[in-house]
C-alpha cells in the first residue's frame, strides 16, 4: 500500500496544529492523563487495596464504568441504520462519526477492565492460543473477544474508508457495505455479552433478572448517540458538516422512543420487585430507599430517574427538541442518567447487601477518581485526534491532491 | 485562498511535539518500571494442566526457593494429585456449633494467610437468631460477646461450599479455577488474573481476593504447602478454602476440623460408607445452603439432635 | 460334607466376630481408633476406698467433704444424686443400672445408658471431637473429655497435657469468642 507512512505522517501533522482552544483542551487533557498515569502507578504498587473495593464490593467504580463505554461503544454504530433507513445524505460521516466514536470509547472500556484486574500483566492467559480462555462457558473471555473483535472491525473500516478518502479514490461497496453491516450485529453483541456477564449469575439476584440485557440495550441506544448529537452541532459550526436540523431531530426522537423503552423496562422490574416482594427486593430497596440506616445511594437512584424522565420529555415533545438548547440539555440529562444508571445503579447494588447479608457502603477513593478521569480523558483525547484527522479528510484539506471544498454542496 | 474552519491553522501556541514526546516517554518507562516488579520468567509458563512433571517440579522447587528467600524456612511444596475412589464431603452440626472461631484461626494458621491489611479469613461465622432461623438479612458476622453462645442465637460457619456444579468455575475467563475429581474446587494462583468473576459469581462469599501483598509473619508460616492449597499467594489474586489440600490429600482431616472444641465438624469420604460423613448424611437431618441455586455443594449443613 | 463341629467352630468364630464388632467403633479397612487420654481425677481424690472402705449411708444428704461437687451438680439434680452413679459397695467404681461396675475407664458405658442416641452417635464418630486421619488412625474423645460428669451441660474445654499426650479436659466457664474479623472499612491501606 503505497503513501502509506505518508499518510500517517499527514496525521501526526494535523493532529499537532490547532488553535488556541484546541491547545487548550489537548492540554488539559494531558494533564488528567498524567494524573491518572500516577494514580495507577500508586495502584499498581499497592494493589487494589488503594480503592475501596473489599470482598464485600468486589466490582465497584471501574466495572460501572467500563458498562456504561460498553453501551456508548454499541449505540455509536447503532446509527448506522437511521441513517440507512432514512437515507441521510451525510450518511457517511454519520457512520464514521459513529465509528470514531465507538474506538475512543472501546479504548476507555479496555482501560478500565486493566486497571479493574489484580495482575493485568497476565491478560495473556485470556488469548487463545497463547492462554487458555475459558469457552464457551466464560462469558468474560466471550466479552474479551467480542470487543476486541469490534475494535479490530472499526479501526479496518475507519482505516479503509479515511485512507481511500485521502487518496481521493472511491471506497469499494463490496468491501464496506459487508464490514458496516457486521458491525451492527458486532455492536449489539458486545452489549449483550456484557449484560450476560452479570445477567448469568445466580448469586445476584438483582442482577440474575431477563430484562437486564434489553435494558443495557434500551439505554445504550439513548446515551450513545447523545454525544453525537453535540458533535454534530459543534462540526457543523467548525467545518459545516451539513447534517439538517430535521436529522439532528429525528436522532433525538429515536432516542425518546430508546428511553421510553428504558423507562419501560424500568417500571416493569420495580413493579416485580415491589409487588411479588420476597427477600430479593432488598437490593431494589436498598438503591431506591435505603436499607435502615444504609442510604448511600439513594439520592442517585432519584436523580438519574428524574433526569431520564426530563430527557424524555424534551425529546419527545417536538418544541423542545428542535429547540438546540432543550435538546443539547436534554443529551447532557440522558448522560447523566444512564451513567448513573449504569454505575451505581445496577454494579452496586448488585452487590449490597452482599451475598452473605453485609452492607458495605462503597465509595470511589481519589485514587479511584483519578484513574477514571485520566481513562476518560485518553478517550476523550483520542476522539479528539482522530476527528480532527478525519474531517479534514473529508473536506478536501487533507489529502494526496488537496480540494479545496465548496460550501455549499451537500 | 480560502482558510479552512480553524483545522489548519499552524499554531502559534503549539506545545513544543519534543516536550510531548518526553512526556509519553516518561509515562510509559514509569508504566514499564511498574510492571517490572512482576515475575518475568513466569510470563510464558503453560497452564497447570498442562505441566509436564519435569516442568511441574521446576514450578515447585522453585516456589520453594522463592519462599526461602522470603521467610528465610524451608517449605516443602507439593503437587499431590487427587486419590482415585475419593470425593471428599463435609459435614457442619449447627447443632454444636457454638461461634467460638478457634476454627477460622486454625485455618488462617494452617493456610498462610494474609494477616492485616487486607486480613483474610476462609471461614466466616455467622451469629443468626434462633427465632429467624437462618436468615441471612439478619445475620451478624461481627458478634464479639464475652462468651458464646449467647442465648437465644445460634452459629452459622460458612467457607468454600466446594460445589459440584460451581458457579464459579463456569465463569472464570482464563480457566484459572477448576473443581479436581475428589470435588475439592482449587485455583492456581500464578494463572489467575484477578478479574473477580469469580467472586461476584459465588453465592456464599467463599472467595477472598488479595488486594494487597500478603502480610505473612515469617515465624508463623506452615511450612507444609501444596501448590494448590497453602503456598503463600502473591497479590492480585483470589483465594479461598480448599479443604486444607495439602492435610486431606494426604489423609489428615482438615485444620478446622480438627481445632473445633465441639467437634460440629465431620469430614470424610463420601464414596466410603463407614465413614463418619457417611454416617451423617444417612442417619441426621442435612440441608444445603441456598440449595435453590443448585450448585450441588460437598459442604453439608446437619442438626445431630 | 461339613460336620457339627465344623459347624459349631463356625458358629463360635461368627459369635466371636460379631461381638468384637459390636463393642467396637464402626470403622473402615484402614480405620484404627485411638482413645484420648481421660482428664486426671481431682489432686487426692482417687482411690475412693482410702476413705470409703465399705457400703455407706444410701440417705440423700449434704455431704460435707464433697460439698465443692455437690454445688455444682446440676445432673438430673431434682432426681439423682451421687450413688445413683458412683458405686455404693466399691466407690473405686462407677455401676449401672443393673448394678454392674463399671470401672471409670469406662465411664461411657454408664453415660450411654441414659444417653443412647449421643452413644451411638459418638460410637459412629457424628458427636464430639476426633483428630487425625480420615482415613487412617484417629483418636477419639471421650465423654467426660469435654463434659463435666457432675455439670456435663457443655460450657467449654481447654486443653491439657497428659503423659505426655494432648488432650482436652470441660471447664466450668463458657468459651470466649475469637476476635472478630475486621470490617471491610477498617481495611486501610
Amino acid at each position: 500500500m503505497r503513501g502509506v507512512f505518508e499518510f500517517l505522517k499527514g496525521c501526526v501533522r494535523q493532529i499537532a496544529h490547532g488553535d488556541r482552544a484546541y491547545w487548550a483542551w489537548v492540554s488539559g487533557l494531558a494533564f488528567l492523563i498524567a494524573v491518572g498515569v500516577i494514580a495507577y502507578t500508586n495502584q499498581f504498587r499497592q494493589g487494589l487495596i488503594a480503592t475501596n473495593m473489599r470482598d464485600q464490593v468486589s466490582w465497584a467504580f471501574y466495572v460501572g464504568n467500563f458498562t456504561f463505554l460498553v453501551g456508548v461503544a454499541a449505540a455509536a454504530v447503532l446509527l448506522v441504520i437511521p441513517a440507512y433507513v432514512y437515507q441521510w445524505k451525510p450518511i457517511k460521516e454519520v457512520v464514521l462519526l459513529g465509528e470514531l466514536l465507538a474506538i475512543s470509547a472501546l479504548a476507555m472500556c479496555l482501560l478500565f477492565i486493566t486497571v479493574d484486574i489484580g495482575r493485568p500483566e497476565r491478560m495473556l492467559h485470556m488469548v487463545p492460543f497463547v492462554g487458555t480462555p475459558n469457552w464457551p462457558a466464560s462469558l468474560l473471555a466471550w466479552d474479551a473477544l467480542v470487543l476486541n473483535v469490534y475494535l479490530s472491525l472499526n479501526v479496518a473500516l475507519v482505516s479503509y474508508i479515511l485512507f481511500k478518502a485521502y487518496r481521493g479514490e472511491k471506497t469499494d461497496n463490496r468491501i464496506l457495505v459487508p464490514l458496516v453491516l457486521l458491525s451492527i450485529p458486532v455492536a449489539i453483541s458486545t452489549h449483550t455479552v456484557t449484560a450476560f456477564l452479570y445477567n448469568g449469575m445466580a448469586s445476584r439476584p438483582f442482577w440474575n433478572a431477563s430484562i437486564l440485557a434489553p435494558r443495557f440495550i434500551a439505554s445504550a441506544f439513548c446515551s450513545g448517540p447523545a454525544v453525537m448529537l453535540i458533535l454534530f452541532q459543534i462540526l457543523r459550526r467548525t467545518v459545516k458538516l451539513p447534517i439538517k436540523d430535521e436529522a439532528i431531530s429525528k436522532i433525538a426522537e429515536l432516542m425518546a422512543y430508546a428511553m421510553f423503552l428504558n423507562l419501560f423496562l424500568l417500571g416493569a422490574e420495580v413493579f416485580k420487585e415491589f409487588y411479588s416482594a420476597t427477600e430479593h427486593t432488598q437490593y431494589t430497596r436498598y438503591l431506591w430507599f435505603g436499607l435502615g440506616e444504609h442510604r448511600a445511594l439513594v439520592p442517585y437512584a432519584w436523580a438519574s430517574l428524574f433526569c431520564s424522565v426530563t430527557a424524555f420529555l424534551l425529546f419527545l415533545v417536538p418544541a423542545t427538541r428542535r429547540n438546540f438548547a432543550t435538546l443539547n440539555i436534554g443529551c447532557v440529562l440522558i448522560w447523566a442518567g444512564c451513567y448513573i444508571e449504569k454505575g451505581m445503579g445496577l454494579v452496586i447494588p448488585g452487590m449490597t447487601p452482599d451475598t452473605l447479608g453485609e452492607i458495605y457502603e462503597y465509595r470511589p477513593t481519589i485514587n479511584e477518581w483519578c484513574i477514571a478521569a485520566g481513562i476518560f480523558s485518553v478517550g476523550f483525547l483520542l476522539f479528539t485526534f482522530l476527528v480532527k484527522i478525519a474531517v479534514p479528510i473529508y473536506y478536501g484539506t487533507f489529502r494526496v491532491i488537496p480540494v479545496v471544498p465548496d460550501p455549499r454542496s451537500d | 485562498m480560502s482558510e479552512s474552519k480553524g483545522l489548519n491553522i499552524l499554531g502559534s501556541d503549539a506545545v513544543d511535539p519534543l516536550r510531548r514526546n518526553f512526556m509519553r516517554t516518561a509515562a510509559a518507562g514509569a508504566a514499564l518500571a511498574a510492571m517490572s516488579g512482576c515475575n518475568m520468567d513466569d510470563f510464558f509458563r503453560k497452564h497447570f494442566k498442562e505441566l509436564s512433571r519435569t516442568d511441574l517440579d521446576a514450578v515447585l522447587r522453585k516456589i520453594e526457593k522463592r519462599n526461602l528467600e522470603r521467610f528465610g524456612k524451608t517449605t516443602t511444596v507439593d503437587a499431590t494429585g487427587a486419590r482415585p475412589g475419593v470425593e471428599f464431603g463435609y459435614g457442619l452440626d449447627l447443632s454444636r456449633c457454638v461461634g467460638c472461631r478457634r476454627c477460622v484461626y486454625a485455618c488462617v494458621a494452617e493456610n498462610n494467610q494474609s494477616r492485616e491489611h487486607p486480613e483474610i479469613h476462609w471461614i466466616r461465622v455467622l451469629q443468626m437468631d434462633k427465632e429467624h432461623g437462618v436468615d441471612l438479612t439478619h445475620a451478624d458476622m461481627y458478634y464479639e460477646p464475652e462468651h458464646v453462645p449467647q442465648p437465644g442465637k445460634f452459629y452459622f460457619p460458612v467457607q468454600c461450599q466446594q460445589c459440584s456444579d460451581p458457579p464459579c468455575v463456569k465463569t472464570c475467563p482464563t480457566g484459572a479455577t477448576w473443581k479436581e475429581p475428589d470435588g475439592i474446587v482449587v485455583i492456581d494462583y500464578d494463572w489467575c488474573i484477578g478479574c473477580r468473576c469469580c467472586m461476584s459469581a459465588c453465592p456464599y462469599g467463599a472467595r477472598h481476593f488479595n488486594w494487597a501483598e500478603p502480610k505473612l509473619p515469617a515465624d508463623e508460616l506452615n511450612p507444609d504447602q501444596h501448590y494448590l492449597g497453602n503456598r503463600p499467594r502473591p497479590k492480585g489474586v483470589v483465594e479461598k478454602c480448599t479443604f486444607c489440600i495439602q492435610r486431606t490429600r494426604k489423609g489428615r482431616y482438615p485444620a478446622c476440623v480438627e481445632i473445633c472444641p465441639v467437634g460440629a465438624r465431620k469430614f470424610g469420604n463420601l464414596l466410603d460408607p463407614e465413614s463418619e460423613i457417611r454416617q451423617v448424611m444417612d442417619t441426621k437431618r442435612v440441608f444445603i445452603f441456598k440449595e435453590e441455586l443448585a450448585t450441588h455443594p460437598h459442604f453439608y449443613y446437619f442438626y445431630a439432635t | 460334607m461339613v460336620g457339627l463341629r465344623t459347624w459349631s467352630a463356625v458358629g463360635v468364630l461368627a459369635l466371636t466376630a460379631t461381638w468384637t464388632a459390636a463393642t467396637q467403633a464402626q470403622t473402615s479397612p484402614t480405620e484404627r481408633l485411638v482413645q484420648a487420654k481421660s482428664p486426671p481425677f481431682s489432686e487426692g481424690i482417687y482411690p475412693c476406698k482410702e476413705c470409703h472402705d465399705g457400703p455407706g449411708d444410701k440417705t440423700r444428704r449434704t455431704l460435707a467433704f464433697h460439698e465443692d461437687v455437690q454445688t455444682m451438680f446440676d445432673h438430673d439434680a431434682e432426681h439423682r444424686w451421687c450413688l445413683d452413679c458412683h458405686d455404693n459397695a466399691d466407690r473405686n467404681v462407677l455401676h449401672l443400672s443393673s448394678g454392674d461396675p463399671v470401672p471409670f475407664t469406662e465411664s461411657y458405658r454408664l453415660c450411654g445408658q441414659c444417653h443412647g442416641d449421643k452413644y451411638r452417635d459418638w460410637r459412629a464418630g457424628v458427636h464430639g471431637k476426633r483428630i487425625g486421619h480420615w482415613d487412617g488412625e484417629k483418636t477419639y474423645s471421650l465423654c467426660v473429655n469435654c463434659h463435666n460428669p457432675h455439670s456435663p451441660r457443655f460450657k467449654g474445654v481447654v486443653e491439657i497435657d497428659v503423659d505426655g499426650k494432648q488432650t482436652t479436659a470441660p471447664t466450668l466457664e463458657k468459651i470466649r469468642p475469637e476476635p472478630r474479623p475486621r470490617r471491610p472499612e477498617e481495611m486501610r491501606p
